[in-house]
């Protein structure tokens, strides 16, 4: 396959599985995970193809404009930092898959669980194959979207709602604070181009903005990777199914920040404010969360708190700006992301089987599921930096570069500190093994449920552990080239020559190392009186702080809104029309001439002037007959009627037709609404109120009337319509112009219109379909019927003729449609009177007749509708024309004649698939509330009746 | 008497009720505003185009000049978004009815006081 599309491809490919696993959530879990594991699995295999080029130096990039003006291109490449990633993402992403397939139980929402993960996923793997920083920060806020459904998943659980809410205000936050400093980045280097901003070092840390994006950029990545005093979403993120926090947690969403400090490292890193402040932030984070991690008691709390610590040292190594950090850095990523995804899951393997995470109540597990404890004992033993694991050789390499830096010139400051904070991971990791695998068990009931899982759960986590002991016999062969080449990227220079070994003979990080494991491993000795000691400190709680400065916040906003922006729509639209009548008053004004034009009036005839005396006196009753209701809607009824006869004698047949049909389909909603309403309120506004309302009609009314007088007598200037009628048979192949101009000159508009009106239609159903809870639900549920119904719900009569006329409507239909280019009619009065047809069988039969033999949905007819119409106007795109050029041609068809195809009829097609879908959508669900109603009012009466016989 | 005149002052009094019925309390007057408003705003676009009879926008050998076709294509959609319009106004009118037991547009008298706050929904009264 051609690179592009390769990489391409790559990126698509989460997102195209997301939507296959949502397309699909009404199936079984197996679909849902296998389509997931599928899709991480080709992923995994496109990077490990590309593998050999990336390290060999090739970087493979694509480049497609999306928003030139901006400087913002789809533009995709990937570097070894980038395949590194991209392994981790895709490699831990199926591992999770796996586990997650597993750790869900069949009853739940598997489908939302599995395409929420691969939309994260793609959305992680766009962050580290970005070759524009605009493209990378759409990817990046994506992370945070997607980290929020997942995180909150379990929605019914308040903790899982507020961390989630937590992690998007931090991170989401973090993001908007991003953009900022990514923006001013992109302006000082002069390009949102990845590859030319790095080779910009030098320009931006001369710029004095420098500071400035620096900060900026650091706020975004702290508050992803959980940095200190940003960290403390982190741990309330643990609200998470563990698989989430396997995934998020380990390798990806919290390493998001330590990838673009590792991306912007030739940019941003080398100043003395960077070190300063990367180095103390992430020292700060990594003692900070190993002290907190020592004294938690849900596992996965501890692990959360681990991570945070961790994640301290690697921002810790990234500040100290100097190449052999960065090396340790590179190799602790992988060394973290393998043991600490393997943690998580024996977490989560824990809390499946034994049924608690408190890790008071657990130990001596080692006996009942040792294959469990063998693989969290191993991970733990690489967290805590002993040989020959893995975490051994990054964390002595931290230990020998941290002895290279002083910070603000004490040279002994950030080796006592890094000891200190090794000693307590040390300490954590080590009581999280001793207290969950040995001893004895503190709560039996745990311990005797407790098992080891099937091959499906622990295959993952033991597959991590494996990795992690490898990368400690055998580092140079599995991570040598690869640290290497990405170190390369990172730096922009040659690595350093690595040698990465168990045994670098004794040197003063060797004793570090011995004093912190000497040192932690007394510490869990004694942890019951540390454990004291500590419960005795007062604590911050950042969540309630939290919580505070969000309440606050909100407070804030809502006084801001109303003292902005009254809360009254009385008000507000009295303020509207007044200023609209000056407006006019005002143009009037200036115009400075006569109200009358020069053009001469066509003679109105006597049937003219009845029809408008009619419609002036229908709506005078309309006002006055207002609280009324029912007696009003025939009143409006007759203005719609006498304004569609006006089209018809005004040359607009296509717009008579629509008005009428359009005007059946609001009186029939208007007289469902009412069903529900209050008939005949009482009268609420004072008199002189009415009468300044009523002033402000007559106003109103006249300034209108008179600038479409001022118009209709004037001639138009020079109108564009002229264009429309010569081309419209030559260009748009069919003679009722008003249709080829919906359907082709101005389909544009057409589509917007017709994606309003499903809009329309999906924000009803949303409106509507909750109605049955809460107080609406309770006072629908107490409805009184308040007017005497026909004792025949369902009138013989009626629901004959209007079976019997639905295939004859239907017919007239298409038939209206069919003619619609060439004579009036067309997709949306066809739709129209469709729908009529329909709605006449849910009046007559009742909704739940007529909704068991609907066959499609409205939500599909409105959706496909638009996907019709969108597919149409991009069908042209193929053919070298613009968005929605219609094209047409005459075929001879045996026994009918030449029949005119018009790709305008497709998009025609959309236009009534919408309007039919939405108009259905609209009185079917409000007859549908209607119809519950009476039944419950029936239901009660029944009842009443049976209490008094 | 013209067409023109019957037109202006026919658009004008329905901006006249639309107007008046707008501002009133009640949810479902505001509709029927609303309505009337959108009968007049669909004719004024309409008579952008200037009244024509006989003239259909159809295109034939027999004919030799047509009516304005393109403010009766805008009016066309603009009668069909009206409806899209009203009937969300109608259902947001009855599910605020059924959340609140009050059909006034600005809820009650203490209207300002519960947007700064949220609102206790109270039980339906029998």
């Amino acid at each position: 396959m051609a690179l592009p599309l390769t990489l391409y491809l790559l990126v698509f490919l989460p997102f195209i599985a997301a939507l296959l696993i949502a397309i699909g959530s009404g199936k079984g879990r197996a679909l849902h995970s296998g389509i997931a594991a599928a899709g991480s699995a080709l992923g995994l295999a496109i990077v490990f193809a590309m593998a050999g080029r990336v390290l060999g130096g090739e970087v493979p990039t694509v480049s497609a404009p999306w928003v030139p003006t901006l400087g913002l291109d789809f533009s995709l490449m990937i570097d070894p930092l980038g395949l590194m990633f991209a392994v981790m993402i895709l490699g831990i992403g199926l591992l999770v898959v796996i586990f997650g397939h597993f750790y869900l139980s069949p009853t739940e929402a598997t489908g939302r669980f599995f395409a929420s993960l691969m939309l994260f996923q793609g959305a992680m793997l766009g962050i580290v194959v970005a070759g524009n920083v605009l493209l990378l920060l759409v990817f990046w806020e994506l992370t945070s979207l997607s980290s929020f459904l997942l995180i909150g998943f379990w929605k019914h659980k308040a903790e899982a709602r507020q961390g989630a809410r937590m992690a998007l205000a931090v991170t989401g936050g973090g993001g908007l604070v991003l953009i900022a400093g990514m923006v001013l980045l992109g302006s000082v280097a002069g390009s949102f181009d990845l590859m030319t901003i790095l080779q910009r070092g030098d320009v931006v840390q001369a710029s004095p903005l420098y500071p400035v994006i620096l900060i900026l950029i650091l706020i975004g990545c702290f508050t992803k990777s959980a940095q200190f005093p940003f960290h403390f979403w982190l741990p309330h993120a643990m609200a998470a199914p563990t698989p989430v926090s396997a995934y998020l947690h380990s390798a990806t969403m919290v390493k998001a920040g330590i990838f673009l400090l590792a991306r912007l490292w030739p940019v941003l890193a080398g100043t003395g404010l960077y070190t300063m402040t990367v180095t103390s932030v992430g020292l700060i984070t990594m003692l900070f969360g190993a002290w907190v991690a020592l004294f938690r008691h849900d596992l996965k709390s501890i692990l959360a708190y681990s991570t945070i610590s961790q994640l301290g040292l690697l921002v810790m190594l990234l500040g100290f700006s100097a190449k052999m950090a960065v090396v340790g850095a590179v190799l602790h990523i992988i060394n973290h992301a393998a043991f600490k995804a393997a943690l998580f899951m024996s977490a989560g393997i824990v809390d499946h089987e034994a049924g608690t995470r408190d890790i008071r109540k657990l130990g001596g597990l080692a006996k009942v599921m040792p294959i469990t404890a063998l693989v969290a004992t191993i991970a733990g033993a690489s967290m805590a930096g002993l040989p020959p694991l893995g975490g051994f050789i990054s964390k002595e390499m931290m230990l020998d570069e941290t002895l290279h830096v002083s910070l603000f010139t004490i040279p002994w400051l950030v080796p006592v500190v890094a000891t200190v904070a090794a000693t307590l991971s040390v300490a954590y990791s080590f009581r999280l093994v001793a207290h969950l695998f040995f001893g004895k068990p503190r709560d039996l009931q745990a311990h005797d449920k407790a098992h080891d899982p099937g091959l499906g759960m622990w295959a993952s986590p033991a597959f991590l552990v494996a990795v992690a002991v490898l990368l400690g016999l055998i580092p140079m062969t599995l991570a040598g080239p690869l640290v290497s080449a990405v170190v390369e990227a990172v730096t922009g220079e040659a690595s350093p020559p690595l040698g990465f070994a168990l045994w670098h003979g004794i040197n003063p990080a060797l004793g570090m190392s011995v004093a912190a494991v000497a040192i932690g491993t007394a510490l869990v000795w004694r942890h019951a009186g540390l454990q004291r000691a500590y419960d005795g400190l007062r604590h911050v709680d950042a969540k309630t702080l939290f919580d505070r400065a969000m309440a606050l916040t909100d407070r804030r906003i809502r006084k801001l809104i109303v003292a902005v922006h009254t809360p009254s729509l009385q008000r507000m639209l009295l303020a509207t029309f007044a200023a609209i009548v000056v407006l006019i008053i005002d143009g009037a004004a200036m115009g400075g001439g006569r109200l009358t034009g020069p053009r001469a009036g066509l003679p109105a005839s006597t049937i003219a002037v009845v029809a408008w005396g009619l419609l002036i006196a229908a709506t005078l009753a309309v006002v006055l007959a207002q609280r009324q209701r029912f007696l009003v809607l025939i009143f409006v009824s007759v203005i719609g009627l006498v304004i569609a006869l006006a089209f018809v004698h005004l040359s607009a047949p296509d717009l008579a037709l629509t008005q009428i049909s359009v005007e059946v389909v609001t009186i029939l909603l208007l007289l469902l609404a009412l069903n529900l309403l209050p008939k005949t309120p009482v009268q609420l506004s004072s008199n002189t109120r009415r009468i300044r309302d009523g002033v402000l009609a007559i106003l109103g009314g006249l300034g209108v009337g008179g600038a479409a007088w001022a118009m209709l007598t004037r001639n138009p200037n020079n109108p564009i319509s002229s264009y429309h009628i010569a081309n419209s048979y030559t260009g748009g192949g069919g003679t009722n112009i008003v249709n080829v101009t919906l359907v082709d000159f101005r389909a544009f508009d057409t589509l917007g219109e017709i994606i309003v009106l499903g809009i329309a239609g999906l924000a009803i159903y949303a409106m509507l379909d909750t109605t049955e809870r809460g107080a609406a639900g309770a006072r629908l549920r107490a409805w009184q019927e308040d007017m005497p119904h026909s004792p025949e719900r369902h009138p013989l009569m009626f629901v004959m003729a209007t079976r019997i006329l639905l295939p004859l409507v239907l017919a007239v239909g298409i038939f209206i449609f069919l003619r619609g280019h060439n004579q009036p009619g067309g997709g949306f009065i066809a739709a129209l009177v469709i729908a009529i047809a329909f709605l006449l069988q849910y009046l007559a039969s009742g909704f739940d007749w007529t909704d068991a033999r609907r066959k499609v949905g409205e939500h599909m007819l409105i959706a496909s509708g638009v996907l019709v119409a969108v597919a149409t106007g991009l069908g042209s795109l193929l053919f070298g024309a613009n968005f929605l050029t219609s094209s047409f041609g005459y075929f001879d068809v045996p026994f009918i004649g030449e029949v005119e195809l018009a790709t305008a009829m497709l998009f025609d097609v959309g236009v009534l698939l919408v309007v039919f879908g939405a108009v259905m959508q609209a009185l079917a669900q409000l007859s549908q509330i209607a119809q519950r109603a009476a039944r419950s009012h029936v239901a009660r009466t029944n009842i009443q009746q049976g209490d008094e016989s | 008497m013209t067409l023109e005149l019957l037109f202006a002052t026919a658009i004008g009094v329905l901006v006249a009720g639309g107007i008046y019925l707008s501002l009133r309390g009640r949810t479902f007057q505001v509709v029927l505003g609303l309505t009337l408003f959108s009968y007049a705003v669909n004719l004024f676009l309409f008579a952008s185009g200037r009244l024509t009879i006989d003239r259909a926008p159809i295109l034939s050998k027999a004919a030799s000049s047509y009516a304005d076709p393109l403010p009766q294509a805008l009016v066309l959609t603009a009668i069909v978004i009206t409806f899209g319009m009203t009937a969300f106004a109608v259902v947001l009118a009855l599910r605020s009815f059924l959340e609140s037991g009050s059909d006034q547009v600005d809820g009650d008298d203490a209207a300002c006081d519960r947007h700064a706050k949220p609102s206790v929904t109270s039980e339906p009264s029998e």
